[in-house]
């Protein structure tokens, strides 16, 4: 288990290093100077020349590459050109807010939909199971930000019981911090529920055909026993897959709820980052969430075992 | 069974309606018969005669499209069709269990065996947590399961098909229902496993006075287990009585017509083949190698050292059951996996080795029928267009193919307008005539035929395989049969291998091999064939007649 684990790490590398050899050069061959955006509008050239020199930037690009890697490898994710700031403070200053909002758009969602998509699998074709399906539709169709004014609309500005945006960190007290997550992690978890309920639905009726749910009633079990514990955990796998997938959509999904809602996560300063043309705080960025998906898909492999134990060995 | 005992099953009258479209308007009419303690019924009939869904109508477990529309079901007394859903809940494990057709998927994967008994304990007894591992190492134990605390961790993947079978009876049998029903529990089991299988639910019943109702189609079966025998066709009762009256001095034509259907185990004198050498292999092997550059590799040898031969006209057969080897080694003669070791000549070609660039002329002249009807034709593609693919692929014009797949349909029994159809719009039987159309369209000099008819019922099978033993003539063809029914083998080949573990352990002529086994395994096949005496024309035993 242990060496498997390993192994898929290393494995993470290669991917890695060719995701760092992308940005660098998409973000060097895209337009846009960062030393003439960090000089100034009325900068002379000399100026910008000087800012230039001092960001290394007229290094010529592999020396650039190999000095950015080095850095790398020592932990060290550089300096921001824009905010002035060492870049791995500037990410974990930026982190909670993020995580917290995914992790309770997750938790949402799975605790929304795989007890909708197991129910519509258990009275499939009745009119809970049709409602469930076409809300479903409706779920992934409509455009994140619309579900967030709509939501802002109704639950902030017309019935007063939420903010309308903003974030309170944890530091500030639980309830405050709870009270401002609940708008956004609504908004980004309907396209989430959505789709959990709909896998969650087409897992559990394949699996509630199989010959082993009928050994179950054959011994009399009752059919709540009979879904959540000898079929839910069979159709796990699929499951599983669909939520780690969302997990790493939703990170990227960040970048526009974040922006809706005024929170100062990771989706903000990378728009921040990019609209600076902060090559290295980008690159930074970028790397770490393409660490994150690698990791995800990693835990979503070892989540597998923990459901099946034919996958185990 | 003295008659003043009172059954543990009673059904009187059954009808269950068939949602429309069907080929009849109820799926079981007018059925009656009892079960009495310690009383073994088997239920036979081929598929479509109804016999599951008496089965399953007894424990409630029909599928909702299916309902009872008359008579009644009465356990110990009680009547089940009425029972409220709890009612019948708590009846359900308790005073009547069931065990299944497949082991395999008849388990839960994901739960450990010990679990999956002990949840019959936790729906219908107060017993704690203790009792109740107890009972059901105890349970295991009286199975001959080895090992049962390992057993009771393990999860049924990394079981046996007779061992899940024995966990299931072990399941079934824990709080000692009065009725167990047993639906073909031993049909997808190795002959070997079958008779240890069946041995072990006779002990059962006969320590514990269970009533069982046995569901299935093989008359080898019912003449080793049955007290009773219950004949079904199209949903309705044909002929009941003692096993040895049924057997021995069957009154209904279509009990007759069943019986007779079934290959006897006595070989059929066939004239000796004397066409040219079509196939040979020598050292033939396959191995399969797990494992990469961190984990230890591991060598399985599927088969080893394969020598056969075949002559036109000829027909061998290679028996052996799950594991043998015997349909690998065929899948390496048709090419479809690699061999890993030896030769194979067709003619004066070696194909062992041969790239798929040259060995795709060479393909046509050996072809495959696969076992499952159901699965070995493209559901989304006519018959016509399966039969066709083949010689077109080989530069035959559409239309002489075409013109040809007519004339084979014919020859194999089916109307050729059938060629516009589906597969689904087809039995088991016609599929599998299909398959053989398809075959013989590519004009083939060997024929493999991969427990082809295996999963037909005996009537059918018995078409098919003269129907096999007519295009053999007709075409010449050497056919490489592929069986784990001794019967079958028996009745269709020419010379048998016997193979176990991947390697040839006997071969001979049929009927030397029949008459005097070599090895000790083919004589323990022989041995497991149930009810071996039965269709020899020798009556089952007397023990078998109920007082």
């Amino acid at each position: 288990m242990l060496g498997y684990v390993l192994r898929r790490l290393l494995a993470a590398i290669p991917v890695l290093a060719i995701v760092a050899v992308l940005v660098f050069l998409m973000l060097r061959l895209t337009p846009g100077d960062p030393a003439a955006v960090i000089a100034g509008d009325n900068a002379s050239s000399e100026q910008i020349a000087q800012v230039r020199h001092q960001l290394g930037l007229d290094q010529p690009l592999p020396a650039q590459f190999a000095i950015w890697i080095g850095n790398l490898a020592r932990g060290d994710l550089g300096e921001s050109f824009f905010f002035k700031k060492s870049i791995g403070e500037l990410i974990l200053g930026r982190i909670e807010p993020t995580l917290s909002l995914a992790a309770a758009t997750m938790l949402i969602a799975i605790c929304v939909a795989i007890p909708l998509g197991v129910v519509a699998a258990y009275r499939h074709g009745s009119w809970l199971d049709r409602i469930v399906m076409g809300v479903s539709v409706l779920g992934f169709s409509v455009p994140v930000f619309v579900i967030g004014y709509l939501m802002i609309y109704v639950f902030s500005i017309t019935l007063g019981w939420f903010p309308v945006q903003g974030y309170q960190p944890l530091s500030g007290g639980f309830g405050g911090y709870l009270h401002r997550l609940v708008l956004p992690s609504l908004t980004l978890s309907v396209v989430y529920i959505a789709l959990i309920a709909r896998m969650t639905r087409a897992s559990v009726l394949e699996v509630l055909t199989e010959d082993y749910i009928r050994t179950a009633r054959a011994k009399g079990q009752v059919e709540r026993k009979i879904l959540f514990r000898h079929a839910l955990k069979n159709a796990a796998v699929p499951i599983v897959t669909i939520v780690g997938i969302g997990i790493a959509l939703l990170i990227g999904g960040v970048v526009v709820t974040e922006s809706v809602f005024a929170i100062p996560g990771l989706g903000r300063l990378t728009v921040d980052a990019v609209l600076a043309r902060d090559y290295p705080t980008i690159q930074a960025l970028i790397l770490l969430f393409s660490g994150v998906y690698v990791l995800i898909n990693l835990l979503i492999d070892l989540t597998y075992g923990l459901f099946d134990p034919r996958i185990r060995q | 069974m003295s008659a003043t005992t009172s059954p543990v099953l009673e059904v009187e009258n059954l009808a269950i309606a068939l949602p429309g479209g069907g080929d009849r308007l109820r799926a079981v009419d007018g059925v009656s018969f009892t079960v009495a303690p310690g009383e073994i019924v088997c239920v036979v009939g081929e598929s479509g005669s109804g016999k599951s869904v008496t089965a399953f109508s007894v424990m409630g477990l029909l599928a909702r499209v299916l309902k009872p529309v008359a008579g009644a079901i009465r356990l110990l007394g009680e009547d089940v069709l009425s029972a409220s859903p709890q009612r019948l809940r708590a009846l359900r494990g308790d005073r009547m269990a069931m065990i299944f057709q497949e082991p395999m998927t008849a388990l839960n994967p994901v739960l450990t065996v010990g679990d999956q008994i002990e949840e019959v304990l936790r729906i219908h007894t107060e017993f704690g947590a203790k009792e109740r591992r107890a009972k059901v190492l105890a349970m295991l134990e009286a199975m001959h399961l080895p090992d049962p605390e390992r057993m009771h961790a393990s999860y049924p993947h990394q079981l046996s098909g007779g061992q899940r079978q024995r966990v299931m009876i072990a399941a079934a049998l824990i709080l000692d229902p009065a009725l167990l029903i047993a639906d073909e529990p031993t049909t997808a089991l190795d002959v070997t496993t079958q008779a240890q299988i069946l041995k072990l639910i006779r002990e059962m019943q006969a320590r514990r006075g269970t009533g069982v109702l046995f569901i299935t189609h093989d008359f080898g079966v019912v003449a080793e287990i049955a007290d009773r025998v219950v004949v079904m066709q199209r949903g309705r009762i044909v002929e009941q009585g003692p096993a040895a009256q049924v057997l021995g001095n069957p009154q209904h034509s279509y009990t007759k017509m069943l019986i007779a259907a079934v290959p006897t185990m006595t070989p059929a004198t066939r004239p000796a083949p004397k066409g040219a050498l079509a196939l040979e292999t020598a050292g033939l092997g396959k191995s399969y190698r797990s494992g990469g550059l961190f984990a230890r590799t591991r060598t399985v040898q599927a088969a080893a050292d394969v020598a056969l031969r075949i002559r036109r006209g000829e027909t061998v057969g290679i028996v052996g059951e799950s594991g043998s080897g015997k349909s690998t080694v065929a899948r390496c003669i048709a090419r479809l996996i690699a061999p890993s070791e030896g030769q194979i000549m067709v003619g004066d070609q070696d194909i062992a080795r041969l790239p798929e660039r040259r060995l795709r002329p060479l393909r046509r002249t050996i072809q495959v029928v696969f076992q499952d009807p159901f699965r070995s034709l493209n559901p989304r593609r006519t018959v016509g267009a399966s039969i066709v693919e083949g010689p077109v692929n080989f530069g035959t014009s559409p239309a002489a193919a075409t013109a040809r797949a007519r004339e084979l349909m014919s020859l194999v029994g089916l109307d050729p307008a059938a060629l516009a159809r589906y597969p689904h719009q087809f039995s088991g039987g016609q599929r599998q005539r299909i398959a053989l159309a398809r075959a013989l369209a590519m004009e083939p000099e060997i024929l493999i035929a991969d427990e082809a008819v295996s999963a037909l019922d005996v009537s059918v099978q018995r078409q098919v395989l003269a129907l096999l033993d007519d295009v053999q003539r007709r075409f010449d063809l050497a056919i490489l049969f592929i069986t784990h029914d001794l019967r079958v083998a028996a009745q269709i080949c020419d010379r048998l291998i016997v193979m176990q573990r991947g390697r040839i352990v006997e071969e001979g002529p049929t009927a030397e091999v029949f008459a005097r086994p070599k090895a000790a395994y083919t004589r323990a096949l022989i041995e497991a064939a149930p009810g071996r005496e039965f269709g020899r024309g020798v009556e089952p035993t007397a023990e078998a007649v109920p007082a």
